[in-house]
């Protein structure tokens, strides 16, 4: 299909076949689309491996044929359900990119609270808006891969792009933040007195901010088998107040299932 | 002459965010000239009622991919300035550092990625990997240094891991930041080979008389806190940012507008070079000078030429920040927070304007009430008021719809909207 281009590019010696990518944004701050190119040292290798056709945030042209969307963001309104299920259409691979497209990411706060009409008028006054709850892309269409992190790392992009690339298998970790942590053999932040999410949640992210002697908020969400119960017994004996932990869960989205966040706020 | 114009941008592209260009020339009279901004909004100000203090800063950098440090310096600010918090000047030249690298990330990414395309007729700065290198390679030369001393000292690039209440979590490596300050010296080289090539393309001849507003400097060019200047005599304090903004709700804008003095004003580059030219660097000014910005500048296409003159001014400020930092003994770097009740207002030079975060508390740090009001907010109503006069002057002056549609492109793009910011 592609044999000019497969015939230019190789890795390790093999011929490669670019793929034409799409980027995609809907509600949410593009960080996630930035860091693609946030990372400049890799940025031309990167870009030698794909076909971008589509970056509205970086590029004039647009096309609609391409095989493997990035999706940013969540869907807060009906034209962006809409246009998410065109994108759906014409995609081979749809990617959730960033923990708003994965699970409505900091977005999802919104829903906390039982009345949207209270939400509207705190920012728009009297002023008619158009909005409606968070949704995660996976409640709208099918999502074949997510990237989670708020923002995601560059180097876990990368590395499932070249995956796809290659056609091998794409494994995210399972495990949770502590594990990364101590390998990297950092203090561990409840000795230090902070509170931190670390034990429960999804690693891969290289544990970004316990390295930096900040906790986990959890924004890659669940790790396999994370015991939230436990953890909140865990931080309650601690000595953190149960605001304090229930607002480090409900950050992002990503504990949203479990049954010890089904409360609402009070609005 | 009798004219018929019809220009139709959906989703501009190269700008942060959604918005829209329509334009509608008839028998030459201008009929409509419209900048719609059509993101959507996800109320980050009704999102952070009721929790924590320390939410604050962590969720609201959010807002804003782009200048994520800018929005969690203006909210730690306002949360300090409610706690009665004072940084320490350890803490205080960190921050500055800081905010100085997402100004050079920034205006790099605006300048090389987002509007050379458009002065060397390409549609992104793909084609230009290939016919250009050398800019690029510069370019990105200076975008990973500003990246990558933001990583040394916020602890990441985009949503910063260090900067807290009080301080930082993690204080950088004398080691890495004497480093930085070589790398720096050497990243000068690079500006002026920019400064060099934009020396030789022609910005479009346009101008209208605009107000413009800043922080005020004191001793130097302003970056944070202080009080509020504008061109047209006007000066308050950061606290009465309501008085200087002024916000109001549009049909053709999820954003919200603001006025001053006259029914629109600008912020950002130009407005800060405009009201503070007497601050910047000594080498700076004459960078200014090759390029005929001199305040007060009333040509919005000059905001790109501001952002590049600001851009060797931030590196030059830090040059002398890191060997001010190397010079003295590391404190503590995080000071404890007694929280309480309170109103707090935080204003923050960010790369697009000034950025105002303000926050009440009850008597245990909870969050009652947030507001933000962002520098491309601000820019709106003047971006639709330059965008009238635009399409009026060059449909007279004979351009095409083509033509039209570019410079209108442009101008927006001049701006360097931060739009999903702007409606947060
Ligand atoms: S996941 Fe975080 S970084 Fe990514 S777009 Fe959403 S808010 Fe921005
Ligand atoms: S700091 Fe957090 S991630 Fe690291 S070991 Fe402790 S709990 Fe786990
Ligand atoms: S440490 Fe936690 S909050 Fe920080 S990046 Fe990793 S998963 Fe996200």
């Amino acid at each position: 299909m592609k044999a000019k281009e497969s015939e230019s590019k190789t890795y390790l010696g093999i011929p490669l076949y670019r793929p034409k990518v799409a980027f995609f944004e809907f509600s949410s701050c593009e960080g996630c689309q930035l860091q693609i190119i946030n990372n400049e040292n890799t940025l031309l290798d990167f870009l030698s491996l794909v076909e971008v056709v589509n970056f509205r945030e970086a590029m004039t042209e647009k096309s609609d044929d391409y095989e493997i969307a990035f999706v940013e963001g969540s869907i807060t309104r009906n034209d962006e359900a809409e246009r998410l299920k065109k994108i759906r259409k014409n995609a081979k691979i749809l990617v959730a990119l960033g923990s708003c497209a994965c699970f409505g990411g900091v977005n999802q706060l919104k829903n906390r609270f039982n009345n949207i009409e209270w939400v509207k008028k705190q920012v728009y006054g009297k002023h008619p808006i158009d909005t409606a709850p968070v949704r995660a892309l996976e409640e709208v269409v099918n999502v074949d891969l997510r990237i989670y992190g708020c923002p995601i790392k560059k180097e876990e992009v990368e590395k499932i792009v070249l995956h796809v690339v290659l056609g091998k298998s794409i494994d995210i970790p399972k495990y949770p933040v502590c594990m990364e942590c101590k390998a990297n053999e950092n203090i561990c932040l409840f000795d230090l007195g902070e509170p931190c999410l670390g034990p429960i949640t999804r690693a891969g992210c290289d544990s970004w901010c316990p390295n930096n002697n900040a906790g986990c908020w959890g924004c890659r969400g669940p790790a396999e088998d994370a015991n939230v119960g436990y953890m909140k017994k865990i931080m309650k004996e601690k000595g953190f107040s149960e605001k304090t932990i229930l607002e480090r869960l409900d950050c992002f989205g990503g504990f949203a299932q479990f049954p010890e966040l089904k409360k609402k706020g009070k609005h | 002459m009798k004219k018929t114009i019809n220009v139709n941008v959906k989703h501009l592209t190269r700008v942060e965010g959604h918005g829209n260009i329509n334009i509608k020339i008839r028998n030459g009279k201008l009929l409509e000239a419209q900048w719609e901004v059509i993101e959507t909004p996800r109320f980050f100000e009704a999102m952070l009622v009721g929790r924590n203090w320390d939410n604050a800063p962590w969720i609201t950098g959010r807002i804003c991919g782009i200048c994520s440090i800018g929005h969690t310096l203006a909210s730690i600010r306002a949360v300090e300035n409610a706690f009665k918090i004072v940084p320490d000047e350890q803490t205080r030249k960190l921050r500055i550092l800081l905010k100085h690298m997402e100004t050079l990330q920034s205006h790099s990414l605006h300048l090389c990625f987002l509007v050379l395309p458009d002065l060397m007729n390409a549609g992104s700065v793909f084609p230009l990997i290939d016919s250009h290198k050398d800019v690029v390679v510069h370019a990105a030369k200076i975008k990973g240094l500003a990246n990558d001393l933001c990583d040394c000292i916020g602890g990441r690039r985009l949503h910063p891991t260090r900067t807290v209440v009080g301080g930082f979590t993690k204080l950088p490596a004398k080691e890495e930041l004497a480093a930085f300050g070589e790398r720096l010296k050497n990243i000068v080289k690079d500006l002026m080979v920019v400064a060099d090539l934009f020396t030789g393309f022609k910005l479009p001849d346009f101008t209208r008389e605009t107000e413009f507003v800043s922080l005020k400097g004191t001793a130097g060019y302003p970056f944070i806190g202080g009080d509020v200047v504008s061109s047209d005599g006007i000066q308050m304090r950061e606290q009465d940012y309501k008085k200087l903004t002024n916000e109001y709700i549009v049909k053709q804008s999820t954003a919200k507008w603001c006025r001053l003095s006259r029914e629109s004003f600008a912020v950002g580059a130009l407005a800060r070079l405009n009201n503070n030219f007497e601050f910047l660097h000594p080498v700076v000014k004459d960078i200014a000078g090759r390029f005929g910005l001199i305040p007060v500048n009333h040509n919005p296409f000059m905001n790109n030429i501001a952002q590049l003159v600001e851009s060797v001014h931030v590196v030059m400020d830090s040059i002398t920040l890191i060997d001010e930092l190397l010079s003295s003994k590391f404190t503590e770097p995080r000071q404890e927070v007694k929280p309480g009740s309170g109103v707090g207002v935080g204003a923050v030079e960010v790369p697009r304007g000034i950025l105002y975060h303000s926050y009440e508390f009850d008597d245990k740090g909870k969050i009652v009430k947030c507001d933000c009001v962002i520098p491309t907010g601000q820019n709106h109503a003047n971006i639709q008021h330059d965008l009238e006069a635009l399409a009026e002057e060059f449909a007279d002056r004979g351009k095409d719809d083509k033509e039209i549609e570019l410079l209108a492109s442009m101008l927006v793009r001049a701006y360097d909207p931060c739009i999903s910011c702007s409606v947060h």
